[in-house]
This record gives C-alpha cells, sequence and structure tokens, in this order.
C-alpha cells in the first residue's frame, strides 16, 4: 500500500480464527478478506452497498463488507461462508437447501445470499414467504428469480426446527 | 448384467430428463468457485482507467506526469503508447473499428482514455485522478432520430467521406448500414389491398445485461518463452484466444486463455473490451502479470449495452383477423463503435424473425444502423441476435392489430399461427423453422390461466372502474414467441469469418470413468451437470462418474462459446454425436469379446447384449477396460472420440406467456398478480435446470419491461449507471413465476433438444409490456412505451384522464 500512509494494526476474528494484520486504514473490509486472508467466498458485485455480494456476519449483524473499512472490523467477530459447513464438514442446512432447491446458477450471489439467510434465520428461525423474500432484498441476484432462493431458505427452516423438508426443487 | 433391474440401472445413471442436482453447487456454496478476481499471480499489478467525462470532446492534451511521479505507479498507457503496436484502435465483431484507448477523441461518456498500472489497486485509484486531461467539448448527439438529420454533427471523422461500410452504402455520415430483406413490392400489394392496417413506432428502450460479476481479466506475458496466458470472463474463450493472435501476433499455440467460473454472462462478456486488450499490453510492457477488474459504474456505462431499437411497425389484415403483411423499419443506436456481437452477415442480427409465430404471406423489413455519442457494443443479452427486438416488436404490433380490428388478441394469434403441418416452415424473411405445435401450446396455455374468466372480470372491472367505484385498472398480457437459437450453421453464422460450430471431446478411462472437454462455457448453465447427463443416457455411464472441463482453450476442442441459447442446440449436439462415434467403437469391442457379430448386439441402457440371449452382455465399463487392454486384433486402442458440430439449422423454442396485472392510477403501481409461462424447448435435458432458466429470464424480462433502462441526457451524461438507479429487481417486487411445457422435439438436433435460456426474456417482455398495455386500452391508449415504471404508468393514466 502506499507508503505515505500511516498503518494501522487490525485484529479479527475470522471464522473463529484470531488474525492480526497491518492494513492502510481505507483498506475495505472485502479487501481485508479477499486479499489479505485469502477468503475469497465473499465477492464484489458493485462497491456501493447495493448487490450484497460482500455480506458477511460481522457479531452477529449482516454487513456489506464493501462499505465496512478493515478497521471498523477490529475486535469483532467475522464470520464468512468459507466457515459455514458444520465442523464435521457436512454441509450447513442452507448450503444443503440451496443446492436441493436449485438456489443458485452461477453461485456469484451465493456466499452473500447464504450469509446473509444464516443471520436472517437467526433473527427469525420461522419467517413466512414475505419476511424471506425482505429479509434477503439487500442481496441482488441475477440468475434465479429468487423462487428457488426462498425455497432454499424454507427447507433450511424446516430442516434447524426439525420438521421434514419440503420436496426438492422441480 | 448385473443384479440391477433395467429401473434402477437407469436411475443410477442420472441421464437426460432427470433433474439431476448440480455438481457446481458443492463449491459455489461453500465459497469455492474460482473466480477471475479471485486468482492471483506473484509481482502481479493492477490496471485501471482514466475515463471521460464528456459524451463528446477533442482531447487537446494529456499529462501523465503527476500520476507517473506517485509511488506505485508502474506505468501510464496512452493512445500514443498503443500507436507504434497499432494497437490503438481494434477491429469490432461487426465489421466496424474502435479505439481501445481515446485517440484525440472522446466519442462517449466514460470512454476509455488513459491505462494506469500499479502495484495496488487503491494507487491506480489515486493515480486516476492524477491523470491530466484537457477536453474541449464538442456537440453531442444522444437521439438516433437526431443523428440523421442533414446538419447532425459528424460523429465518426474517421470514416468522413465513406461511402461504403462493412455492409454496404452509407447513406449519410452518421450512418452505419442499411439492411433490407423481404419482398417489398408484394408487400406494398399487401398493404394496398388489405381491409385493415397499423401503422406504430414501438420502441425498445437501451437496457444493460449487468451480470452480478463484472468483465475482468488477468494477463500474464512470460517473455523468455514468449506465452501469454489470459483468464478472463469471457463467454467465448477460443474466439479471444484467435482475436489477442491476430492483435498481438503472438503464434495462437502460445496464447491460453482460460476462462474459470464466471459469475453471470448474459451476452455481457462475449466481446472483447478495451480492458482485455490494455491489460494485455500492459503485461508485454511490464513483463508482470496485469490484473483488470472492472467497477460496476464502469459495466454499466461502458461495456455493452443491449436493444435501442427503434421500430416502425405496420401490419395488413382483412377484416376477419387474418394478417396479409408486414413491414418494419427499423433505426438502430449503435452508440459510438459499431461493435454489437452479431454474426458477420447479419448486421441487425436475426431481426428478420420479425414475423414471429404467424404466418405473413410477405413481409418487408429494412434496418438503419446510425451512430451516436453512446457507449457501444449492442450484445444480445439474453437473447440471440436481436431476437429479443423482433418478438417485443410482433407482440405489441399483434396486440394493436387485434385492438383495432376489436379482436381479442389470443383469437387473432390462434389465427393467425403457423400451423403444425406447415413444418419445416419457411417465413417470408429468410428462415426455415424446424417444428413446433402452437395451437396446442396456446390452448394449454389459456386453459391453466381460466382465460376466458380473466377476460369477463377484467370487463367487469372496467366498467366499474367507469362507474368510480374503482381506481384499479386490469391487464391481461398474451405473448406467444418463437425464438432462433443455436447459431449456427456455418453456411449463415460465423464471427469475423471463424464458423459458429461447437465441440465436444469425450474420453473414457480404463475404468469406466470420463472426462469431456467443450468449447461451450457455462456462466451459471450448470453446464457440468447436464453435458454429464446426455453422455449419461448415450453411453451407459453414470453421470457421477463423468467429468466435464469448460474454458481452457489449452485442452478443449476449438468451440464458438455459450451465448444465445447455443449450447444445447450446438454443444449438446456435439456431445451426444461424439458420445455416439465411442459407442459405434465400443460395439464392436464388445461384439469381439462376446463372439458374436456386431449385428447381433443391441444397447440396452448401459452395454450391449446379443438379441434373443440377453444374459450374454457387456457393460460399457467392461468394454471399457478391454478397449485399453484386449481391443480386437487391428483395432486401435483406447476409447475417446471428438466431435465438431456444424448444425444444419437453427432450432426454434417457443412458448406461452401470460401476465395478469393489477394497476393503481393513482400511483402508478403496477403488481403483477400472476405470471404463467409455457416453454417448449424440445427435448428436456434437466427439468429442474430448465424451469431456474425460466425463472432466472423472466426476472430479467420484468426488470426490462418495468423500469429498467440505460439512459442519456441531451449532454451525453449517462444518467443510471449504478445500482443505485438502474433497476435491478430484488426478491421483494420479483413477481412469482408458474411454469409449464409441451415437447416438440427439433427433428434434426440428435436429441432433439432446442435450448430454452434466452426464451423467458423473448417472451416475458412483451407479455409484461402488453399487460400494461392492455390495462389502458378501454382508455382509449394504443401503444405505451416501455419501460413501464410507475411513473410512467401514473402519467398515462394522467394524460388518458382516468
Ligand atoms: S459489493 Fe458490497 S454490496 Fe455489492
Ligand atoms: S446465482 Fe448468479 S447472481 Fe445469483
Amino acid at each position: 500500500m502506499t507508503d505515505t500512509i500511516e498503518q494501522v494494526a487490525v485484529a479479527v476474528t475470522v471464522n473463529g480464527k484470531r488474525v492480526k494484520r497491518f492494513v492502510d486504514p481505507r483498506t475495505l473490509l472485502i479487501h481485508f478478506l479477499r486479499e489479505e486472508m485469502n477468503l475469497t467466498g465473499s465477492h464484489i458485485g458493485c462497491e456501493t452497498s447495493h448487490c450484497g455480494a460482500c455480506t458477511v456476519e460481522m457479531d452477529g449483524l449482516s454487513v456489506k463488507s464493501c462499505t465496512v473499512f478493515a478497521v471498523q472490523a477490529n475486535d469483532t467477530e467475522v464470520n464468512t461462508v468459507e466457515g459455514m459447513a458444520n465442523a464435521d464438514g457436512t454441509l450447513h442446512a442452507l448450503q444443503e437447501g440451496f443446492r436441493q432447491m436449485h438456489g443458485l446458477q452461477c453461485g456469484f450471489c451465493t456466499p452473500g445470499m447464504l450469509m446473509r439467510a444464516k443471520v436472517l434465520l437467526a433473527e427469525n428461525p420461522d419467517p413466512s414467504e414475505d419476511e424471506i423474500r425482505f429479509g434477503i432484498a439487500g442481496n441482488l441476484c441475477r440468475c434465479t428469480g429468487y423462487q428457488n432462493i426462498v425455497k432454499a431458505i424454507q427447507y433450511a427452516a424446516d430442516k434447524l426446527n426439525g420438521r421434514a423438508q419440503k420436496e426438492a426443487a422441480e | 448384467m448385473n443384479d440391477m433391474t433395467p429401473a434402477q440401472r437407469e436411475a443410477r445413471l442420472e441421464g437426460v430428463g432427470c433433474k439431476r442436482k448440480r455438481v457446481e453447487d458443492v463449491r459455489f456454496t461453500q465459497g469455492k468457485g474460482n473466480y477471475v478476481d479471485d486468482i492471483k499471480m506473484p509481482d502481479m499489478l493492477h490496471g485501471d482507467f482514466v475515463r471521460s467525462q464528456y459524451g463528446h470532446a477533442k482531447i487537446k492534451s494529456i499529462d501523465t506526469s503527476r500520476a507517473k511521479a506517485l509511488p506505485g505507479v508502474i506505468a501510464v498507457l496512452t493512445a500514443e503508447d498503443l500507436k507504434p503496436l497499432g494497437l490503438h484502435w481494434m477491429p469490432t465483431l461487426a465489421g466496424d473499428v474502435q479505439a481501445v484507448l481515446a485517440d484525440g477523441r472522446v466519442s462517449f461518456q466514460n470512454q476509455e482514455i488513459a491505462f494506469v498500472i500499479a502495484t495496488d489497486r487503491y494507487i491506480t485509484d489515486d493515480a486516476i485522478q492524477l491523470v491530466d486531461v484537457e477536453y474541449e467539448e464538442l456537440p453531442v448527439v444522444v437521439d438516433p432520430f437526431k443523428a440523421m438529420l442533414p446538419d447532425a454533427p459528424v460523429l465518426r471523422p474517421d470514416l468522413e467521406g465513406k461511402m461504403t461500410g462493412a455492409h454496404g452504402p452509407r447513406k449519410h455520415h452518421n450512418h452505419i448500414f442499411e439492411w433490407v430483406i423481404g419482398d417489398k413490392e408484394a408487400t406494398d400489394v399487401a398493404f394496398s389491398k388489405a381491409d385493415v392496417t397499423i401503422k406504430e413506432l414501438i420502441s425498445y428502450h437501451r437496457t444493460h445485461p449487468s451480470p452480478l460479476e463484472t468483465c475482468q481479466c488477468l494477463a500474464s506475458f512470460d517473455k523468455i518463452k514468449g506465452e501469454l496466458t489470459v483468464y478472463g470472463t469471457f463467454q467465448a474463450p477460443h474466439v479471444i484466444r484467435t482475436v489477442a493472435s491476430l492483435l498481438s501476433k503472438i503464434p495462437e499455440h502460445k496464447i491460453h486463455v482460460i476462462a474459470p467460473d464466471i459469475g453471470g454472462g448474459f451476452g455481457n462478456k462475449v466481446g472483447a473490451y478495451a480492458g482485455y486488450i490494455c491489460s494485455i499490453v500492459a503485461s508485454i510492457v511490464t513483463g508482470l502479470p496485469v490484473k483488470w477488474v472492472e467497477d460496476r459504474m464502469e459495466n454499466l456505462s461502458t461495456t455493452s449495452f443491449a436493444r435501442d431499437y427503434h421500430m416502425t411497425t405496420e401490419i395488413a389484415a382483412t377484416k376477419d383477423g387474418k394478417v396479409t403483411g408486414l413491414r418494419v423499419h427499423v433505426l438502430a443506436d449503435h452508440g459510438a463503435f459499431d461493435s454489437c456481437a452479431d454474426p458477420s452477415k447479419w448486421p441487425a442480427g436475426f431481426m428478420n424473425i420479425v414475423t414471429g409465430s404467424y404466418d405473413f404471406p410477405v413481409a418487408h423489413l429494412s434496418v438503419d444502423g446510425v451512430y451516436t455519442n453512446k457507449a457501444p457494443g449492442g450484445v444480445a443479452y439474453r437473447c440471440s441476435f436481436r431476437v429479443t427486438e423482433a418478438a417485443y416488436c410482433i407482440e405489441r404490433g399483434m396486440d394493436i392489430l387485434a385492438q383495432k380490428l376489436g379482436m381479442d388478441p389470443a383469437d387473432l394469434r390462434m389465427k393467425n399461427f403457423i400451423r403444425r403441418e406447415q413444418f419445416p416452415y419457411q417465413s417470408a424473411l429468410g428462415w426455415e423453422y424446424d417444428s413446433g405445435d402452437y395451437h396446442v401450446a396456446m390452448q394449454k396455455a389459456m386453459d391453466a390461466i381460466g382465460y376466458k374468466a380473466l377476460r369477463a372480470e377484467q370487463k367487469a372491472k372496467q366498467e366499474a372502474f367507469k362507474r368510480g367505484e374503482t381506481r384499479e385498472i386490469m391487464g391481461l398480457g398474451v405473448s406467444f414467441f418463437t425464438e432462433i437459437v443455436g447459431a449456427g450453421p456455418s453456411k449463415n453464422c460465423d464471427i469475423l469469418g471463424i464458423a459458429m460450430f461447437d465441440s465436444a471431446e469425450i474420453r473414457i478411462h480404463p475404468t469406466g470413468s470420463i472426462i469431456a472437454r467443450m468449447g461451450s462455457k457455462s456462466q451459471g448453465q450448470g453446464h457440468e451437470t447436464t453435458w454429464a447427463q446426455i453422455i449419461a443416457t448415450e453411453l451407459g455411464i453414470p453421470s457421477d462418474d463423468i467429468m466435464i472441463e469448460e474454458g481452457n482453450t489449452d485442452t478443449a476442442p476449438y468451440g464458438l462459446g455459450t451465448y444465445g441459447s447455443r449450447s444445447t442446440p450446438v454443444a449438446g449436439a456435439a456431445i451426444a454425436m461424439a458420445a455416439r462415434k465411442i459407442k459405434n467403437k465400443a460395439q464392436m469391442i464388445a461384439a469381439h469379446l462376446l463372439e458374436v457379430s456386431e449385428y447381433d448386439l443391441e444397447w440396452d441402457i448401459d452395454g450391449f447384449r446379443v438379441k434373443g440371449n440377453p444374459s450374454r452382455a457387456k457393460t460399457m465399463k467392461e468394454i471399457a477396460w478391454a478397449a485399453y487392454n484386449s481391443p480386437p486384433p487391428g483395432l486401435e486402442p483406447g476409447l475417446e472420440a471428438v466431435n465438431y458440430y456444424d448444425p444444419p439449422n437453427m432450432t426454434y423454442p417457443f412458448g406461452a406467456y401470460f401476465c395478469v396485472m393489477d394497476i393503481d392510477v393513482d400511483t402508478g403501481v403496477a403488481k403483477t398478480r400472476r405470471f404463467y409461462a409455457l416453454d417448449d424447448c424440445g427435448t428436456r435435458i434437466n427439468p429442474m435446470i430448465i424451469e431456474g432458466q425460466v425463472h432466472g429470464g423472466l426476472t430479467e424480462a420484468f426488470a426490462i419491461a418495468m423500469g429498467q433502462e440505460i439512459k442519456y441526457d441531451e449532454m451525453g451524461n449517462v444518467v443510471g449507471a449504478s445500482f443505485m438507479d438502474f433497476f435491478i429487481p430484488t426478491a421483494v417486487e420479483t413477481p412469482k413465476w408458474e411454469t409449464d411445457f409441451t415437447v416438440t422435439p427439433s427433428p434434426h438436433h440428435p436429441i432433439g433438444a432446442k435450448g430454452v435460456g434466452e426464451s423467458p426474456n423473448v417472451g416475458g417482455v412483451p407479455a409484461f409490456s402488453n399487460a400494461v398495455n392492455d390495462a389502458f386500452q378501454f382508455l382509449g391508449s394504443t401503444h405505451i412505451q416501455m419501460p413501464h415504471d410507475a411513473w410512467r404508468i401514473w402519467e398515462t393514466g394522467q394524460k388518458l384522464g382516468a
């Protein structure tokens, strides 16, 4: 980074692992994750907070990491899609739901969509269809038409609530 | 053969027709996709553009000294630096030339002026601010009609005085081409004899594909080996390799083009952009890898656009509603350079499918392409080369005709459909439609949606509205479309002289697993899943034992890539044909192993058995082992095949779409109550993926019809080039989709498949627009231009005194 700018220390817990780095203060969290940490699951689709491809979980909240500075993440817990699968290596109910219900096509929006859905289900474990649609309105998808994404989140909610999962996608 | 029943053996294959879950999703859902920006190389540099503030201006000077002095900046390239290499202008896909970096003049806002290369992407942004460009503003033209006025400013001084362009004579200094097709005389006669005629200017506004991942590339030139490696968001990687070789003079075998995972394409990633050329040049100049990542604003305002067609449409008919002639004139706005992605011989793409699904005895089409001060690069955005414009034109036209005749729009369509027994059908504008059964599809759709009851409800609502009891009106949008996809037969189609076949190479390993490499390139269509399904059905090897590889030009056979729904009609055919070559050899091997004649064998799901003695059989797995280890004497060992497939014809999927819309005239808010889409794409490979493609295409159609537009002001400023003001629907606005199908296989495709990815956009836009138009018709309106955002709908209501 530019050598005229004073570097600052940032310490973040990312996917359960404590990491420390010196960064340029203007470094965005998305670049910190992708470039410094090599966690390239979170994507950049707009850099203006509109598309949600960069959505990660920060201290239990959904944030768009393209408009959060890495320094703002100091001393927080950040979770990304790479940390989503269960400890035993099996897929999280949401990851499984997206595959079962054909909730993705190019897969570019998917990590952000999954991370948003995870926080949504934490806040509201049994959302209605309208609540899901509203809950993911900050995440754009150009491929799927959303219908199957909604079904995927319902699938995960059913699974996490111990109910039978609905039939797979058409 | 084994203990399994035939049904079990078949199920295990997960072949054609199965809703196989996608193999891609295992990596994508875990953040393990590999997109261009995920790739890093040691000592990698970053490049970014200085862009024009103005829509049209002379560049008096460019001073890069302040930028170059910034620590971390390695170089700043301008047209002057590219000139000695002959790369400051590049040929376009449409036979024109385009400035790679502005050469003394900018012709549209945000045009590339200089390429800044630095060690860090933040520094490139700093350096861009330090490049000083001095401009002299020139008069701007953004309206294609004004561009053709006699005193319009000259927009392309490099072409001044040239009276012939790539597609024939030019009739004005801002004119690109005139394309005329059909029988003018016979059409004029039909119009002079007609009981009824209609005429309307139907405009299809400028829009943009905007996949969620922007265009990007990483170029790395190895000076010692003289080899160039380019990773990029390429829908057609082989074509990029050929173009790169022709431009750079690096031999083609020393260029390695790799398209890794792509985050959506929709036509945006077909063309060659300045960013690709500049990163390649920058890598050659610096000897280091250079990455270029476009931002969203750049994507929306500079890399390609779609549509911008202004179609004066006339239909002649008898008084009982039989169409007798079609006449269409198009003014096509191509922006500052003609870099439309159309096959070479079709300056206006497949616009001549404008006769649609109807039996027009005669038709005449003319298209004038013109230059304006807008971004260049008209692409086939989720459509095959202008078929979307054509479908919109005819489907609006048919509604306007129905209104004039006082006929129901569905009845009018039924009356004029090409009948089943007319296929293969020769259209008045030169295409041979392969197969179709339109009446059955339309009737199924009308029954499913309850068409009659909806019309009755609409009538009651209109009366209530007139009595002042409600402020809500209702529209019922009918759309029936015929697509033309599968570009294409080399007799019709080429890009820059490269014939548009496609290819597949299948290799069976001794243990019976398969790798197949393809000339196509998925951007979300799920090829890794569906190509395996075709092979599974053809060769009896389970889909899970088949790996599909695409996008690496070193390993894949030459192919023309994926766009315009060409994958299934062309590459899908290549894969079936390559599999059949393998099957033929397998049959010889099986005959040898079973000690019978080849003709005594029959195919049974996963192997060959002896006719009349099914207990004597060999599975493909057993045959594969034998192919390597005990082939028949004289037969070459191994079991693999390559096929380059040049289709005999295009394919013609079709569909019937209905949209039920409720509109509040006081707020302009339009709610889609129901949207029903019936698609016939021939043989269905993976119904789950087809449904997903239809959902996605309909959502894009909804966006285009109901709000999405790339707008310019009179000064040439592009307004609305971010996701803040360019409408991309969220899960909240997006309607719910009902999908349905009929199956009319293509007679000339090896498995009867026609392709579906473009259809929902092609059929969807007229369904939405017809619904809005249909709602206002009873108040005396004939045609309302798209996009139908709330403001425009409200304004229409006001104008009509609603
Ligand atoms: S990249 Fe952050 S919201 Fe689009
Ligand atoms: S799957 Fe492509 S953007 Fe959502």
